[in-house]
Parts: C-alpha cells; sequence; structure tokens
C-alpha cells in the first residue's frame, strides 16, 4: 500500500521532471527561435552587404521582388479607405517609386462578390484610386501610376465566406 | 438493316453531342401548382427516320418555364387520340385541362418532315360534341374549339426551333400576350481551370444550342443585346484595362468602342439601336454617359462625385435609370435625357441596385438588398409598392424577357454561380444549373 503510494509519487514526479527536462530543452528552442526572429534584420543587413557587389539593375531587381511579396492593401466592406495597418507597405511602394521614375506600376482594384459587377466595379475602381491618391502624396508622378478595375471578377478565395470575402476586398500593385 | 443501324448511330452520336455541348439544363423550384392546366399530346409520326427530337416535350417545357401554365404528364393523359375527332372532351374536362395541342409528323422526303398540329379548347370542344351529339349524328361543321391549327414543312435540324414556334402560338392564343420562347440568351460562362477561363456564349432562352462567341483569358463582363438583336455590346479586359466593344453574333467582326483611361463598363443599347448607354471614370469619378455610335460623340449624363453606374433606358429612349450612392448607398435614380432632371426612385432597403424597366415600363426591376441579403426585386411605377421575387443567394445581373413574362439573373447555388428564372409575379421559380463552370451576367435577348 505504501509502496503503491511511493509508486503513484514516482508516477507523477517523472512526467513532472520530464516535462521540466522538457521545458527546459523547449526554452532553449525558444530562444533560438527568438534569436533567429531578432536576427532577422540581420539578415536583411546581410543582403545589403551583397547588394554592394551586385549591379544597380540587379538591386532594383531584388528591391521589386521584396515589393511584390508584400503588395496587397485590404479594404473594409463597401469602403475604399487604405487602414493604418498598410501605410507602411504604401511608403515602401512610393519611396521606391520616387527613386526610380522609370518604373511604372499598375494598380489593381477588386470587391468582394457581394452587390451587383457593375457597382463593384465602380467600388474597385474607388480603392484603386485611394491608393493611388496615397502614393501620389509620397510624391510618386501620376505618370508612373495607371488603374484597373477588375471588380468582382477576379477573385483570390473562392469561399464566399466571411474571411473569403476579406481577401477579395483588396487593391494590387503590379509592376 | 444496314440503314437502320446506321441511323441508330447517328441519333446516339447526335444526342451524345447534344448532351456534351448542353451547358444548362433546367430545374423547377416552385410554383407549377398555380398554373393553368393544358396536355401537350406526342406527335403522330408516319415514316421511316424517327426525328431526335420531341416536339411535345419540348413545347410541354416551355409553357411550363413561363410560370403560367402546367402540362399535364403523359401518365396522368386518359387517351391518346390520333386525330381532334376522337377526343372524349369528358374525359380531358375531368382532369381539368383547358387546351389540348395534337399534332402529326409526316416523313415527306430525306430529311423533310411535314408538321401540323391543332390548338383545341377543351370546353368549347365538349360543347360542339354535344350539339353534334343534339342533331342527330350530322356534323355541325363548327370549328370555333379550333384556336389555331398550321401546318409547315421543316428539316430535321429545325425541330427545336419549330416546337418553340409553335409554343410561342399556344401561349399567345391562351394568353393574349406574345411568346417569347424563341428568343436567346446571352451570358459569361467561367471555368477557371480552362485554358481561356472567360467565356462569352449565346445559347437559346432555354440553355440549348450553346455557342462560344469570343473566349478570352482576362474577364469578359456586361454582354447587352442590340434592339435588332444581330450584335452584342460587351466589356473585355483582354488588354489589361477595361474596353466596350460590339460584336456581330453572326459575322464575328469586333469594333471598339470605348478604351478610355479608368472604367468602360455598363453598355447599354439606346431602344433605336442609335445610342450607347455607358460607364467611364475618365472625368476623375465613376459617371454615366451617352455616346452616339456612328460617330463616338460623348454626352456627359452624371456628374457627382458619388458611384453612378448601371444605366438603363427607359422604353420610350427618353429616360435613363440608374444606381447612386449619393444619397449615402447605392439607390436608383432616373433622368431625363432632354432637361436632365433626376428624382429618386427606391427608398425601400439597405440598396437597390442594377434597375432596368419592364418592356411595358409599368414597373421597374432590380436587385434589392434588406438585411443584408441581396434578391431580385420589382417596384411598380405608380404604387411604388416593391416586391421582393426570389428567395436565392447573392442575386444579381435581372435581365427581363422581351414579353415582360419572366427575369433570367444570376446567383449563387451552393458553391456555384448559376442562371436562374423566375416569373414577374414571383410565383414560377427555376434554375438553370451549368454543367461545369460559373455562369454570370445573363441578358435575355430583344424578340427575333
Amino acid at each position: 500500500m505504501k509502496l503503491n503510494k511511493v509508486l503513484k509519487g514516482l508516477l507523477i514526479a517523472l512526467p513532472v521532471l520530464t516535462m521540466a527536462a522538457c521545458s527546459s530543452t523547449s526554452s532553449t528552442g525558444q530562444s533560438a527561435a527568438d534569436t533567429s526572429q531578432t536576427t532577422q534584420p540581420v539578415e536583411t543587413v546581410q543582403v545589403e552587404t551583397v547588394e554592394q557587389v551586385v549591379s544597380p539593375a540587379e538591386q532594383m531587381r531584388q528591391k521589386l521582388d521584396a515589393l511584390r511579396q508584400e503588395n496587397t492593401i485590404y479594404f473594409d466592406f463597401d469602403k475604399a479607405t487604405v487602414r493604418p495597418e498598410f501605410v507602411e507597405t504604401l511608403q515602401a511602394h512610393g519611396a521606391f517609386l520616387t527613386a526610380n521614375p522609370s518604373v511604372r506600376v499598375t494598380v489593381e482594384g477588386h470587391s468582394d462578390e457581394r452587390g451587383t459587377p457593375e457597382y463593384n466595379i465602380a467600388l474597385g475602381e474607388r480603392r484603386a484610386q485611394a491608393v493611388v491618391q496615397y502614393l501620389q502624396n509620397l510624391g510618386v508622378s501620376a505618370g508612373q501610376i495607371s488603374t484597373v478595375s477588375y471588380g468582382e471578377e477576379k477573385p483570390v478565395d473562392m469561399s464566399r465566406s466571411e474571411a473569403g470575402f476579406a481577401k477579395n476586398r483588396r487593391a494590387v500593385l503590379v509592376y | 438493316m444496314y440503314k437502320f443501324i446506321r441511323n441508330a448511330v447517328l441519333v446516339t452520336v447526335m444526342m451524345l453531342s447534344a448532351q456534351a455541348k448542353a451547358s444548362l439544363e433546367i430545374v423547377i423550384t416552385e410554383g407549377i401548382d398555380s398554373a393553368r392546366p393544358i396536355a401537350i399530346l406526342p406527335f403522330t409520326f408516319k415514316g421511316a427516320t424517327l426525328p431526335n427530337q420531341r416536339l411535345d416535350e419540348i413545347i410541354a417545357a416551355d409553357l411550363m418555364r413561363s410560370g403560367k401554365f402546367s402540362p399535364l404528364a403523359s401518365i396522368k393523359m386518359p387517351q391518346r387520340p390520333q386525330s381532334a375527332a376522337q377526343i372524349d372532351y369528358a374525359a380531358w374536362s375531368r382532369e381539368g385541362v383547358e387546351a389540348i395541342v395534337i399534332g402529326q409528323i409526316t416523313e415527306v422526303g430525306i430529311d423533310r418532315y411535314t408538321v401540323s398540329f391543332e390548338l383545341i379548347d377543351v370546353l368549347k370542344g365538349g360543347n360542339a360534341a354535344d350539339r353534334q351529339s343534339l342533331n342527330a349524328g350530322r356534323l355541325t361543321g363548327s370549328t370555333e374549339h379550333i384556336l389555331d391549327s398550321r401546318e409547315t414543312t421543316i428539316n430535321g435540324s429545325q425541330f427545336r426551333q419549330y416546337a418553340h414556334r409553335i409554343s410561342d402560338i399556344v401561349y399567345e392564343k391562351l394568353t393574349g400576350e406574345r411568346g417569347a420562347f424563341l428568343t436567346k440568351i446571352a451570358y459569361v460562362l467561367v471555368n477557371r481551370q480552362a485554358e481561356f477561363p472567360f467565356q462569352l456564349v449565346v445559347a437559346d432562352y432555354d440553355g440549348a444550342n450553346e455557342q462560344v462567341l469570343l473566349r478570352s483569358k482576362e474577364p469578359l463582363m456586361s454582354p447587352n443585346w442590340s434592339p435588332d438583336g444581330t450584335k452584342l455590346a460587351y466589356v473585355t479586359f483582354e488588354k489589361r484595362q477595361s474596353q466596350i466593344y460590339i460584336q456581330d453574333i453572326y459575322t464575328g467582326r469586333r469594333t471598339m468602342l470605348s478604351s478610355t483611361p479608368g472604367i468602360n463598363g455598363a453598355p447599354v443599347w439606346s431602344p433605336d439601336g442609335k445610342r450607347m448607354a455607358m460607364v467611364l471614370s475618365k472625368d476623375g469619378n465613376t459617371e454615366i454617359y451617352t455616346m452616339d455610335i456612328a460617330t463616338k460623340a460623348l454626352t456627359r449624363v452624371t456628374n457627382h462625385r458619388a458611384i453612378d453606374t448601371e444605366p438603363s433606358w427607359s422604353p420610350d429612349g427618353k429616360e435613363l435609370l440608374f444606381s447612386s450612392e449619393r444619397g449615402g448607398n447605392p439607390q436608383l435614380y432616373s433622368v431625363n435625357l432632354l432637361t436632365g432632371t433626376t428624382r429618386r426612385l427606391t427608398f425601400e432597403g439597405e440598396m437597390n441596385l442594377a434597375g432596368s424597366y419592364t418592356p411595358d415600363g409599368s414597373s421597374v426591376v432590380m436587385v434589392n438588398r434588406t438585411r443584408g441579403q441581396y434578391h431580385i426585386a420589382k417596384m411598380d411605377r405608380q404604387t411604388r409598392f416593391l416586391q421582393v421575387l426570389t428567395k436565392t443567394n447573392l442575386d444579381e445581373s435581372p435581365s427581363v424577357a422581351p414579353n415582360g413574362s419572366m427575369i433570367i439573373y444570376s446567383t449563387l447555388h451552393g458553391s456555384a454561380q448559376v442562371l436562374a428564372l423566375v416569373s414577374m409575379d414571383g410565383r414560377f421559380k427555376a434554375r438553370l444549373p451549368a454543367v461545369e463552370g460559373q455562369v454570370k451576367s445573363p441578358a435575355w435577348s430583344p424578340f427575333l
């Protein structure tokens, strides 16, 4: 009986011990992850050092690739206002376009599938215009930007769920 | 024997190809009970090669789809008379049948058939039969009960078309309104897996005889028929911008009508065919213009920073109906093209969009949004009474049949965008599911 209790105690203690062991390893893992996260800007810095040896054309191509990764601005239902969270993205595009006046960009406006196709074309155009206005305020020349509204014709998410609709209400900067 | 086998193979091949082609089939969803009972008897056939189309089935389907008639199922038919003289009127009357279509097909040559039919009023036919018996077997010669009778010679490929013609005659005789069974619909078929995902398609109003007019890798939108039914205007994104084109459906000739910066959208032919209403954003905002098609001269109709779109002509060509969010949310307005006087028409619901007049001008058909639901609705112009006609999901793009009897529209069924029909009184509803892909932007042709 007593032995049983001891065994029971061990049974509880053992996993706790192993858990402690686990948590200690996982905490090292986490700290490793933390360092990798904090080193991400360091990685970018490494990219910068590589850039010094590549040609300016290659530099521009790399910047464009980076911008293409973050080229979508999402909007609220029936709205065409740029949300604060996308200011940084637009500033990056704006800085690139002002620095490279020969580069042209097309801003595509899209809507979700609710409402009529014609109204959604107008809404998509308005979203594209909102992005154009923002870029122009950052000093990008009007001649560098064109717009096209696809309305509800080119959804990226066909689920017709709220989450899907949210992904479809967007403006995309296409270089 | 050889000939028989060959014919059998031919028929099968034709049926297979017909099946493969028909991407629309009709499923009746609501409203047959309230319709008038009618009987379309199987046409008797004299000849060697049986035609591969059943006239009676096509006619029955037409009349049922109109929402006004309920054709009697063939198993419920009390008798199979070969001619009008053999009709037992009392028996048909007991089934509640108002009218009977009875006909013959005679093979008169290679691929030539003579088709004749009679449309018979059961009540009047019963009376005539009573009078005949009172006259002690002597024929009175009364033909009052025969509402119509015709005979024509066609070839094998014209059966479907002639069946629709018979439907038109029957419909007009019994309702006093012109039938719209020989009309067509244009629509956009989207199949994202295909090499050309966007297709502009024209088919008979019932989805048969589908023909692709244009295949594109970029979206196609807003097909609209010329009043003479020979051309379509539509929007294409093939140059990575919106452009309005006109395409002759018989010659395939394409003409670019508008390609301004920004939106080139929603082309709608004026009733006289000389002007095109359209939406452009070249001057900054989304505005409505009319273009003289011959000279391409533009006249600006709206001037407001709010969205103005979806123009639609009044039947007399003097007014445009349009959607505008100038009042806060999108509602329907009308503008007199001569005076510029603009009036708001709709006040009910969160939004009203895509308005168009019925052919008689008495009502406006639209997309109504109430409590987040988009449905097709109809508003009487005099009383302003708004009636929601559909219960389907995300309804859009309503287009009214040229006789004003039905509305075709696009809706969401499951995860697929399909076409659906609703009768103008909202009682009859049907769905036209596509075999593959999404179907949108239906446009009903004028009388052809």
